[in-house]
């Protein structure tokens, strides 16, 4: 991220849920990021912000806007990123 | 329907949901809780889910499974406290034949639980309380 992109920013809501709401203590943050931001950098900002997310896993399964992405996915205003523990439906 | 359900499932209810006079064959699959998870013995199960998300995947491999094959899917999943002995998830495809009934319910029930977002606590005899799935550690896709 350059600096010049950096000084327009995306706002996005990270939920957690089941194990990982424990793990952190929370279920859902507000995350400012830069301009173009992808999933895989918005882990490495909530970890930071959040210092009980070194509780999970390196590569989470994640959902953006109710689609699972991979952490290469881009980011935009107000997504909905939702960081999601070993599903065990069925 | 709602896909997720925090009432008892029925059979039954998801079979008229697909029977018609065009369908002659009808696979189920039925998902029931166990008494024991890797030789423990287990009291009951807590499901929760991402509500949003899993109504919208659900809608998504029914969709899927019902282009796929000349079937149609009926899909209910239970959400909050079952005993032991209760009923969690049924499946129901429905077409002209059984080929194309098993393998649409067989694919159902693989992809819900590769891809729907649901989470079960197991609480078990000896009073321990443990997550399904969280010892290996969920790796996502890179």
């Amino acid at each position: 991220m350059t600096s010049s992109s950096a000084s327009t920013t995306l706002s996005v809501t990270v939920r957690l849920f089941a194990a990982y709401a424990e793990a952190v203590g929370r279920s859902s943050v507000e995350i400012s990021l830069p301009d173009g931001a992808t999933v895989g950098e918005l882990l490495a900002e909530f970890r930071r912000r959040v210092p009980t997310a070194a509780a999970l896993p390196e590569r989470p399964l994640c959902a953006v806007n109710l689609t699972h992405v991979l952490s290469s996915h881009p980011l935009r205003n107000n997504d909905e990123v939702a960081i999601l523990p070993p599903l065990a439906g069925g | 329907m709602a896909y997720l359900s925090e009432r008892a499932l029925d059979l039954s209810d998801l079979v008229r949901q697909v029977q018609s006079s065009e369908r002659g064959g009808i696979a189920s699959f039925l998902g029931v809780v166990r008494a024991h998870h890797q030789g423990r013995a287990v009291l009951r199960l807590d499901y929760s889910a991402y509500h949003e998300m899993a109504e919208a995947e659900c809608a998504r491999v029914v969709a899927e499974a019902e282009t796929r094959w000349p079937v149609r899917v009926a899909l209910q999943h239970r959400i909050g406290t079952l005993e032991v002995g209760e009923v969690a998830v049924v499946v129901v495809a429905a077409g002209a034949h059984r080929d194309e009934a098993f393998a649409a319910c067989r694919h159902v029930i693989e992809e819900l639980k590769r891809r729907v977002p649901i989470w079960k606590r197991e609480y078990f005899a000896d009073g321990q309380v443990d997550w399904v799935g969280a010892a290996d550690a969920g790796q996502g896709p890179a």
